[in-house]
């Protein structure tokens, strides 16, 4: 029984194809995992060492350096806060300490109602806009405590469902151009290649 | 003060609102690069990029016409865009795959007809969720027009690109941990030698890593030449180059300004650029080139945007972000943050950097806070002597990678630029901008 929804393991299928070797599909399963259940759960782990090749154990010890891939449950909105050095010097230590007065919740920790998880992040590369803050890995540019303030209170109401998709979905985007079928496609390329250069 | 500015080359686009679309990009000569390249031989296309003289956007500053050369021959190579973006205060790749993913791509399909390559990846940080879907929306609009997939254009050449998302790691923004990265593991940096990536790269195979900013500049160069782009800059610091400006200035942005001709002092002053410091402070410090580059002070403040230039006083230009620090900043926090950074960041593999970077923190973190001996001082540079011999730049190192001898810069910086201001922190048991 697969942890992958249908529409799910398929996309998995096509990502393992994509590339020359299957483990290089590796964190972007992991990804989809995390689109489909909101963080990296066992069983995905499993399922994704069984994709391409490898022991789950390896996934994981893999996922753990990640600083975007949570094998604990997260909130729906992983709300990070950059006091990496631009935004330091613009507040963004200060901003930190007014998003945990607001959440009501310690840096790494989720609220009770399991919306918010609040992270401190290293530079987000979005240093003309300090102090930077990203919700799941959208920049929302809420410079000032009170633009802080009125995004969680719109998103805590069901807003900008548009704009910030629910933690774990990255990429909405689906490519639809040079997509293989299966891997011999790329064992027939390579053939090929050696072929013509031989 | 008058800046002369040049002609826009990467951000050309940007003043239209929907500079990432295709519509926008086919509008203002998108592609025209590429089918020119495809009328011409790889060799000549490799031989304007190589009379451009396009030092690698990315932090190292590696000539790209160079490092093509390097290539070994095999009849499997590979090219792999590093868009992982991650030195702390740098924010120009950030701004050129969400802004004009087009123009990267078509720099990477040129690139790779030089190079022969049939398969790229173009290797996005996993925190860039925009840039990532419209690269991922370029790429299937690049499928649709023939300009990937088979016989681009009709010439005969094929290639595919994948886009591939990081996971949240600064080390894999250094090309070897990149490589491990995208084959599905740990962003543990490679021992050089043997992995040079043009040798032994991606699976192995011989493999180009070049920076998106890089990337972008290639349309332009093969559409004017060679010589129109190093007729720009002076040197070997040749074209146009985006810097990113933060920290204490009027006008924090990324601007596109010629290389040598433009100074720091035109960058942080000029009013169509950084716009003086803010408040009308005076400037204590500057970071010339990211947070692994050591730092200025106003007496440098007059040098050139060039490689060679800031090489010679000492410190790097490296990934083109300056953060601008005025009288109002506390050096040691500012150290601290930075080198909380570089523990944090650290892939663990070398004990210098992975214990090192700990020790350091620790000491600085106490220094700030009223914990401070005075004999810290010195503990600081023994530490940092055993992550980067001699303390020095260039750097040496006792590390595989790079990341270790960033660790020391802005410490070693701190320390001869604003020793009293330490020593005042250990006296005083604390902080006195507090």
């Amino acid at each position: 029984m697969s942890h992958f929804s249908a529409a799910m393991a398929a996309r998995a299928r096509q990502l393992v194809a994509l590339y020359p070797e299957p483990r290089s599909a590796l964190l972007p399963l992991c990804h989809l995992a995390q689109e489909q259940d909101g963080w990296l759960r066992p069983e995905a782990m499993e399922e994704i060492a069984e994709l391409v090749g490898v022991t789950a154990a390896e996934v994981r010890g893999t996922a753990t350096f990640y600083d975007m891939l949570h094998t604990e449950p997260v909130g729906r909105y992983v709300v990070a806060v950059c006091t990496n050095i631009a935004c330091i010097l613009s507040g963004g230590a200060e901003m930190l300490e007014h998003a945990e007065r607001r959440l009501r919740v310690r840096v790494g920790s989720t609220t009770e109602d399991g919306l918010f998880t609040l992270e401190e992040s290293e530079c987000l590369a979005d240093c003309d806009f300090p102090p930077c803050v990203q919700v799941n890995h959208r920049f929302v540019r809420t410079t000032t405590p009170e633009l802080f303030d009125r995004l969680i209170d719109e998103l805590a109401a069901g807003g900008h469902a548009e704009d910030i998709p629910p933690h774990g979905t990255l990429v909405r985007v689906r490519r639809s151009g040079g997509l293989r079928v299966d891997r011999a496609d790329i064992a027939r390329e390579r053939a090929a290649a050696e072929e013509r250069s031989s | 003060m008058a800046v002369s500015m040049p002609t826009k080359i990467v951000t050309a686009r940007l003043e239209h609102a929907d500079s990432h679309t295709l519509e926008r990009y086919l509008a203002t000569g998108g592609y025209d690069g590429l089918r020119k390249a495809l009328g011409m031989t790889p060799a000549e296309v490799a031989a304007e990029v190589d009379a451009a003289s396009l030092l690698g956007r990315g932090g190292a500053g590696f000539p790209a016409g160079r490092k093509w050369s390097m290539l070994k021959k095999d009849p499997l190579t590979y090219l792999v865009v590093n868009g992982d973006e991650s030195e702390p205060a740098t924010f120009k790749d950030h701004l050129l795959i969400e802004r004009d993913p087009h123009q990267i791509l078509e720099g990477v399909i040129i690139s790779a007809y030089a190079l022969q390559v049939t398969q790229a990846f173009v290797y996005i940080r996993g925190e860039f969720a925009l840039g990532l879907e419209r690269m991922e929306e370029a790429v299937n609009d690049a499928y649709r027009q023939h300009a990937l997939g088979s016989d681009i254009f009709g010439s005969g050449f094929s290639l595919d690109v994948v886009v591939h998302p990081g996971a949240g790691a600064y080390i894999c923004g250094e090309e070897t941990a990149l490589l491990e990265s995208l084959e599905g593991k740990r962003g543990f940096p490679r021992i050089k030698p043997p992995y040079f990536p043009a040798v032994i790269g991606l699976y192995g195979q011989p493999t180009v890593v070049n920076n998106v900013e890089t990337m972008a500049n290639i349309p332009w160069i093969v559409l004017h030449g060679g010589a129109a782009f190093a007729a720009m800059g002076e040197g070997r610091s040749t074209g146009t180059r985006l810097f990113a400006l933060s920290g204490h200035v009027n006008r924090p942005g990324p601007y596109e300004v010629q290389m040598v001709k433009t100074t720091f002092r035109d960058l942080i002053y000029a009013p169509e650029l950084g716009g003086g410091v803010r408040e009308g402070r005076d400037l204590k410090a500057f970071i010339p080139g990211g947070v692994s580059s050591p730092w200025f002070g106003p007496g440098q403040v007059d040098l050139p945007l060039g490689q060679d230039e800031v090489a010679q006083e000492g410190s790097m230009l490296g990934s083109g972000s300056v953060v601008v620090m005025d009288s109002s900043t506390c050096v040691v926090r500012a150290a601290w943050r930075i080198t909380k950074f570089f523990f944090r960041e650290s892939c663990g593999q070398c004990t210098p950097c992975r214990e090192g970077s700990g020790w350091l923190e620790r000491i600085l973190y106490r220094i700030e806070h009223g914990g401070g001996r005075e004999q810290d001082l010195d503990l600081l540079m023994d530490v940092c002597d055993n992550i980067s011999p001699g303390v020095h730049w260039p750097p040496q190192q006792t590390t595989i990678c790079v990341l270790g001898p960033s660790i020391p810069p802005s410490i070693a910086a701190g320390l001869k630029m604003f020793r009293d201001e330490f020593l005042v922190h250990i006296k005083d048991g604390g902080c006195p901008f507090d």
